[in-house]
Parts: structure tokens; sequence; C-alpha cells
């Protein structure tokens, strides 16, 4: 099991940065988590990696989670869905590690619906890919990101999978490949993904298994 | 993808390619495409290289041929049904992956697991890593030409693969990790044979360092090669051997100690030049110390119970559940409805073979997380390939990429 976090560091943070500090939860298992507000993040970031005595220089992980997914979600095929309560949608999760006190500490950014959130690509490199990841799934846009698409699916597609509102078996067929086209190697029409899953040409076999799979209500799980 | 400048013409007419012959050598560009199904890239991957000559000027990788859609499912599934998928993550090293998930469910649980199974715990990690580095350092070699090294290390992993199979059934994807517990004891005879491998790697990997360290090919091919400095490594967050390579002395098994680590004694090797070679020189480090790890464990396996004294978590035993209505019940809900686990979050990151693995977990209670966040080190190491690979000629590519050991079940996830 871990180390217990310092308590003092916790005073110090909460002193230091009393103004960009929304709350301090600490957690009874893990290092404390601070909300910090989404127009201090940066100037909170990159205060904190280089301050005498905390150094959280690492950054360890970025990653985010539906925090309060709509009223309106459909019955089936989704997790456990428990809204936090607030006007925001998301959380931002900053995981971030010192290299030289060898502890940790969680660092959340509240953002809503049709909110962007700074990017943190200035600060660390290794952030690109893992902003293009939230954005992938979650659909939050990183405010000056130098390549804000897609990373794990298909740039034409359509909604946010990891979103606690996106069913957990929805298909999305493509022809062809976008990174070959975007490389003008091959050519092919642009298809709109939602016209071609809803519109089944039954004579064509895997019409015939994408029209089937629709039909089915949900997981059994 | 989209602005990468390709340098390439248009597909041209055939009676053309006469007159334009002399155009091939004043434009020397080509786009040179690597996978996604490629046998050098080891999984489902794509490097797309503008080549000047031989030279690699520009570089585009492009990731989630294997995406699944893990998180997804881990928000879906009970706790106890996710230990399976795990396995599916890095499959070179199921059991780190697994020992990573139920140490983080049990911490948000408050679960304290009985000395056995942690000394258990820690061997299966141990020998995790040297499968895993087995597996890079092997094919690394094998991708350069270096046949025998890649047959000779292959015949320990096998050895290894049987070992884990007496011990949970299966070879590859274990699932032998239980929440609060274990699937079985160590077989009959388990430690004495566990001995005798340890010394056949031991044995192995003495030769294999004296028939590769200092061949001349291997060092040429390997040194200079993917170079990367240390504040470019931590600028990536890079963890594991490739960050230890470019000379940054962090090793959570030291220096956050979980498991039994703290009552185990080795050395951590670092190398200064943050190459190719120097990777697989800290490989090949580790893994001596893993077995020195495990010669230590085999002396001090305690004796005593599997499992945590804690009855949300506990798994009747089969005896029980064939013999009484009860326990058939407790069986079946178990399994079909799971358990409860308090709400809290959780963020429990271990020393992979490849570098910090860990789990977040945020559960809001329920037998379901609410959020469950794979941190898998390959996401890290693949990133900055494109940078390291610029400049070098295109046969290093496949250099680099093997010496990152990139596994596509955790970098697509």
């Amino acid at each position: 099991m871990n180390l217990q976090f310092p308590k003092e560091k916790i005073d110090r943070i909460k002193a230091r940065y009393g103004d960009a500090i929304e709350e301090v939860v600490i957690e009874k298992v893990d290092v404390p988590v601070f909300y910090i507000r989404k127009d201090k993040i940066v100037d909170f970031l990159s205060s904190i990696r280089i301050e005498d005595g905390m150094e959280y220089d690492f950054l360890a992980d970025l990653t985010a989670y539906d925090d309060n997914p709509p009223a309106s979600i459909p019955e089936y095929g989704l997790g456990n869905v428990v809204r936090s309560g607030g006007s925001h949608r998301f959380c931002v999760v900053y995981q971030l590690f010192s290299l030289k006190f060898l502890d940790r500490i969680r660092i959340k950014v509240r953002v809503k619906e049709d909110e962007e959130c700074p990017s943190m690509v200035p600060l660390w490199k290794g952030a690109n890919w893992l902003e293009r990841e939230v954005y992938d799934l979650y659909g939050i846009r990183f405010t000056g990101h130098p390549n804000m698409t897609r990373i794990m699916l298909d740039q034409r597609w359509v909604g946010y999978p990891q979103r606690k509102d996106y069913p957990i078996k929805k298909y999305q067929r493509f022809e062809g490949s976008s990174t070959l086209e975007s490389l003008g190697l091959e050519e092919h029409p642009r298809h709109n993904p939602l016209e071609e899953v809803n519109s089944v040409s039954a004579a064509s076999p895997l019409g015939q298994r994408t029209a089937d799979r629709s039909n089915l209500k949900g997981p059994r799980t | 993808m989209s602005n990468i400048n390709t340098g390439l013409q248009p597909p041209r007419k055939t009676d053309q390619f006469e007159e334009d012959d002399k155009d091939i050598f004043e434009n020397s560009q080509m786009l040179i495409n690597i996978g996604p199904q490629h046998p050098a890239t080891h999984g489902t991957l794509r490097i797309a290289c503008r080549l000047n000559g031989e030279v690699v000027e520009e570089s585009k990788s492009e990731i989630g041929y294997l995406h699944r859609g893990m998180e997804k499912l881990g928000e879906v599934k009970t706790y106890h049904k996710f230990i399976p998928y795990t396995d599916r993550l890095n499959y070179c090293s199921a059991l780190q992956n697994n020992v990573a998930y139920v140490t983080t469910v049990e911490k948000l649980m408050g679960i304290e697991i009985p000395p056995r199974n942690v000394y258990i715990r820690t061997m299966i990690c141990e020998m995790a890593r040297i499968i895993d580095h087995i597996i890079c350092v092997g094919i690394n070699a094998f991708d350069l030409g270096a046949m025998t090294y890649f047959l000779l290390g292959f015949h320990q992993r096998e050895e290894a693969y049987t070992l884990i199979e007496s011990l949970c059934g299966s070879r590859l994807t274990t699932s032998y990790t239980r929440i609060g517990g274990l699937s079985g004891d160590l077989p009959e005879n388990f430690l004495p044979r566990m001995k005798k491998w340890l010394d056949g790697v031991e044995k192995t990997f003495k030769e294999l360092d004296k028939l590769l360290t200092n061949n001349r090919i291997w060092v040429d091919r390997t040194k200079g090669v993917g170079t990367f400095t240390a504040e470019q490594a931590l600028a990536y967050s890079m963890t594991g051997p490739c960050l230890r390579a470019s000379n940054v002395n962090i090793d959570l098994r030291r220096d956050r100690p979980y498991l039994a680590y703290k009552d185990l004694e080795f050395d951590v090797p670092v190398a200064k030049g943050g190459d190719v070679y120097d990777r697989y020189l800290v490989r090949l480090a580790e893994i001596f110390e893993s077995v020195r790890i495990l010669r230590q464990i085999v002396e001090k396996m305690p004796k005593g119970p599997i499992w945590a004294d804690d009855k949300r978590v506990r798994i009747p035993d089969k005896e029980r559940v064939y013999n009484s209505m009860e326990s058939l019940i407790h069986h079946f809900k178990f399994f079909m409805e799971g358990f409860d686990v308090p709400a809290g979050e959780a963020y429990c990151p271990m020393e992979g073979p490849n570098g910090e693995m860990g789990f977040y977990i945020i559960s809001r209670g329920g037998p379901k997380a609410y959020r469950l966040r794979i941190r898998a080190p390959s996401f890290f190491m693949f990133q900055p390939v494109d940078e390291m690979i610029k400049g070098e000629n295109i046969a290093d590519v496949i250099a680099v990429i093997g010496s990152v050991n990139i596994i596509a079940g955790e970098l697509d996830r």
C-alpha cells in the first residue's frame, strides 16, 4: 500500500493557491484531490511544477470522466449512472508525480459541455495524445492544442463513445481508410455514417447483418 | 494525418515513364508506410515515414486498430468480470495487469491481503517482468537478424509459461488473481520447479549476454540509434526501462514500495545513453535482478491462507457450493450481482515491465465502476517514437520500435 500524503503539504498548497482552488477533497484511501478553477489551471500547474518543496513535474496521466450525465439517457447499455451534481458536465483529471519527493497529487478541473479546457502541451509534450484521446472519447476540446483530431476512432466517427449517454452497442461502419485518403493514395467517396447504418440494403449480406444487430435491445449484461 | 507532406507525385501513365526517369533521382523523397500489418510492428499500428534517400525526414504514427473500448467495458461489467479483460491489455505480462487491477479494487474496499498472497503476487509480477523482457530483447534482436538469441530466449519463456499453466490453467491469458485472493494456491512442487527455471534463465542469459552484448554488428546497429535525453523522456512521461536507459533513476518498486518489495533486496539498473543499446542493457540487467528477487521470494515464501478474511469478497468454496443450498445461493448472487464497492477513487500505480502501470477507478457505490481508466505505459512510449526516428535510417526505425516494446493491446485498450 502507498504511503500517506503529508498533511502539511495540503495546508501549504491551500495557503499558497487559495484563489485558484475551488475545493479540496481528502480521499480516505488515496492522495488528496484539488479542484482548480478552469481559468487558473495553466498558472497553477506551471507554478506547482517548479515551486520549491512541491515540484510536481511529471505528468503521470491525463484523463476525464462524465461527471454529470444528462437526465434523459436511454435505459440500457450503460454503466451505473450517478450524478454528482453541479452545473458542469465533465471533470478533467491530471495525475501528477514529483520526481524529487516521490509523491503524487491529483488535480481536477470541472468543464461544462460546450466549454473548452486549456491545453497542457506547452508544459508537457506528452499531453498531446492524451488530450486527443480525451477529445476522441469525451468530446472535450482543448484550447491551443496543435492537432485536435480523433486518435483511436475513425475521423468520420459521430459522437463520443465514453460519454454515459452513448450506448454500449452502437455500430458505425466506414468504407475505405480515411488515413490513406488524406495521404492522397486512394480515393473514396465520403459517407454520412449515420445514414449508412440506418438505411440498410437487405440485399447485401453485410447490410443484413447490420440490420439484425440494430434490432437488438441492448446487451445482456 | 491530413497535413503530412508526402512529396508523392500523382500516378503516371506508362508511356511517360522514360522521359520522367531522371525525375526519380532528382526528387528522391518517398513515402513508406509501415503497418498496420507488418511483421516488425508486433501489433497493429501504423507509421508513415517520408524518406529522403534512406533518412526519415518526417513521420506520423497512427493508432487505434486494436481499440476495443476497454474503459467503457469497465463501466458496464462488475468488478470481478473485468479481471479477464486485464489479461488482454499487455498480453506479454498478463499477471502484472491482474495484480495491478485487483490491488486497486482492494485499496478502494480497504482489504488487507495475507502475507502469503502478497509474496505470490510479488512473485508473479517478477515472472511477468522476465517474460516481457525476454520478448522485448528477443524480438528486438530478431528484427535485426540475431535469430539465435530469439530462439534461446524463447525457450525460457515457454518454460515460464509451463510454470504459469500449472499455476492457473492457462498460459497466456492468466486471470490468476481474485479480489481479496487468488484463484488457487501454489501447486505442489512449484517452488523447486521455479528454482530450476531460475537457474535455466540465469544460465541462458549469461550465455546470450556473451553472444550479443559485445557483438560488433549488434553494437553498430543499436548504439546511438533512437537517442532520447532525460529531458525529452520526461516531457513525454516515459516510464520504466526506457526512462532508466535515459539516466533517470526512478523505479516505483524501490521508491514507492508496494507488495513485498520493501523486504527484498535488488538494484535498479540505470544507463546513460538513452539509445536502443542502452534500453537493451537495462532490460538485460533487469532480468538478472528479477532472478535475484525471485530467489529471495522462493526462500522467504510464508505459509498461511491466500484469502483475505473479508466476507464481502470471499468466493465460497466449491465443496460447500455443491453440498449446501445457502452456499449455492451465495455463489450465484456473488457472481451474478457482484459486490458493493464503497464510493471513492483510487489510483494504484505499479512498476510494470514496460513502466508505470495503473488503474484509476472511480466508484460511486454499487457493483460496477463509475469510471475505469487504464494508465498503460505503451501509450506513453509510442508517442515519442516520431521524434526518436527523425533523422535515422529507415532500417533503424524497426530497431527503435522494438526497443520501446509497444504492445498494441495496451496501446489502444
